[in-house]
């Protein structure tokens, strides 16, 4: 996670260096345009070979094991999940009460963290009182928390948004504390020269210069927001249960093509959620930032 | 050891002009290590001041304590005005501003409305040569138009003192030397104080109307340099033998310091 805000100096110097150390070996890089074919081409083929790998293994459990409920054969898992009229309610509605915690955890952990790692940016002293409580967070084993949340929280929807906020805050936290902390010392004298209030060394400087360790952080936790909010469904099974319920439910009934759906579906949740939040990372400072 | 050449002839209005005055400045860090000791130096209204020594010797330290960022452990700094330019060695743009935004940011800081500081940013520009990259984002510059952008925002201000730390030193010799002249175009323009520091030799030279060598650590005034030649300064001084002989004395100066 190698943020780097600074603006890089060009060093003629350096490339006058290379230019002079010979001839180069010929670059072997193709060109832009097969490199695109390229990266869409390949995971393609991968996926086909996925499908026959899932089709040798639905056979073995068919025919070997004759336990074809435990793997179903791909094809029936794409019934289920697009023309299974009787499923599709619960698996839509499941796929809404996933996502609605995730949406909830995440937008809890994302104003949690920030507002922890501001607070801790403000005085080191701070920072050193509560820097160990977000690691510890992150080492507590939730599983072993269940029964607590349980008791105190019931077993519907509040416990199963404490889980997901505890999966996702981690992340927003250190990368937005190290965002803050990665401001240049020169531009921080800068505004300390013009006696610049906190607040706005907060939000002119140390918050924009933080966005692009932020922006990872953002994507780290939503994905975990996800993951929270499955694993969430799996030990709170009460009220409206979201994708993780179902899981379980399907596997409980021996619906194999119904359960690899919904699986299916969770994927492709944290895909979305993934992809979508580096589009907007992109929309947010893509215009000034790029990592290498 | 003070050697001074003859005295530049006075400029038109004589009345002295202290805008910066050092007195028995010293400056000892919390971990014990003395940056400077015993430095008397004045800064007079159109006067450019460069200060060379050799790297680690506290001279970026005088310029933090003129700029009030730090505060001298003995002796007293005092500044006559509240206008002071400061250019740090790196160009300290915000990345995710453009270059309009970048020069406007200081009057923003100070609170100045909108038109005038959008009014003050654009006279900055065309003065340091950055009109029609006012749009443009500081990855799109090279190191020398970013440096510009950098003297555009302190411009602003419209410094009575002008502090740079080492502005040029990150640059190639021609983009410095290039820099080197518009910056004298300026102070000759806007007659402000400065006080420059720097570890090139004939930088220090061709820029100033003195120069002051600085000893290794702890730093101390080993040497004052009046520089005689005229203002505004043809570029082709350089590569004459009194600019030669004047860059052999400061270098001279500097040697015996750092032994």
């Amino acid at each position: 996670m190698a943020v780097d805000t600074r603006v890089s100096r060009t060093e003629p110097a350096a490339t006058t260096a290379t230019r002079l150390s010979g001839p180069k070996p010929p670059r072997r890089t193709a060109s832009p345009r097969a490199t695109r074919i390229r990266n869409i081409v390949l995971p393609i083929a991968v996926f086909f070979v996925l499908i026959g790998v899932g089709y040798a293994i639905a056979a073995y459990y068919d025919q070997v094991r004759g336990l074809p409920f435990l793997v179903p054969y791909p094809h029936l898992v794409v019934q289920a999940l697009l023309f299974d009229g009787d499923f599709r309610p619960d698996l839509l509605e499941a796929l809404g009460n996933t996502t609605l915690i995730a949406v909830i955890g995440l937008a809890i952990a994302i104003v949690i963290g920030m507002a922890w790692a501001v607070l801790m940016v403000q005085a080191s002293w701070i920072e050193s009182a509560l820097f160990p409580y977000a690691v510890v967070l992150q080492c507590i084993p939730i599983l072993a928390l269940v029964p607590l949340i349980g008791s105190l929280f019931g077993y519907e929807m509040p416990s199963r948004i404490i889980v997901t906020v505890m999966f996702a805050l981690f992340p927003m936290v250190s990368n937005t504390l190290f965002g803050l902390q990665s401001v240049d010392k020169g531009q921080r004298e800068l505004f300390q020269l013009q006696g610049a209030s906190r607040l706005t060394l907060l939000t002119k400087l140390r918050f924009p210069a933080a966005l692009p360790s932020i922006f990872i952080g953002l994507r780290n936790s939503a994905g975990l927001s996800v993951i929270g909010a499955i694993v969430a469904d799996q030990f709170f099974q009460r009220g409206d249960g979201g994708l993780g319920v179902l899981i379980s439910v399907m596997n409980q009934r021996l619906n194999g093509a119904e359960m690899f759906a919904a699986i299916v579906v969770a994927s492709v949740l944290g895909v979305v959620v993934f992809v979508a939040f580096g589009w907007l990372r992109r929309l947010a400072i893509g215009r000034w930032y790029s990592a290498n | 050891m003070t050697i001074a050449s003859p005295p530049v002839a006075p400029p038109a209005s004589t009345r002295v002009d202290t805008l910066l005055d050092f007195r028995d400045v010293a400056m000892r860090f919390a971990n014990g290590t003395v940056a400077l000791q015993d430095v008397d130096l004045t800064v007079d209204r159109g006067e450019f001041v460069t200060v060379v020594g050799p790297s680690g010797c506290g001279k970026s330290t005088l310029l933090r304590i003129a700029s009030g960022l730090e505060n001298a452990s003995h002796g007293s700094a005092e500044v006559d005005t509240d206008r002071i330019g400061y250019v740090f060695q790196d160009a300290t743009l915000l990345p995710w501003r453009t270059v309009r935004d970048n020069v406007e940011l200081l009057a923003e800081l100070n609170g100045a409305p909108k038109t005038a500081r959008r009014a003050a940013a654009q006279e900055s520009i065309d003065l340091v040569g950055l009109s029609g990259f006012e749009s443009n984002l500081p990855k799109e510059l090279s190191g020398g138009m970013r440096m510009r952008a950098s003297l555009a925002r302190s411009l602003t201000l419209d410094p009575e003192l002008f502090l740079f730390d080492e502005p040029f030193g990150a640059l190639d010799e021609i983009t410095r030397e290039r820099l080197n002249d518009e910056l004298l175009r300026l102070f000759v323009e806007k007659r402000f104080a400065g006080l420059f520091i720097t570890h090139s030799v004939s930088e220090a030279v061709y820029l100033s109307t003195r120069v002051v060598v600085m000893s290794g650590r702890p730093g101390r005034i080993v040497g004052e340099f009046d520089v005689p030649f005229d203002m505004p300064r043809d570029p082709e001084i350089r590569f004459t033998a009194e600019f030669a002989e004047l860059v052999g004395e400061v270098s001279h100066a500097l040697r015996e310091g750092h032994n």
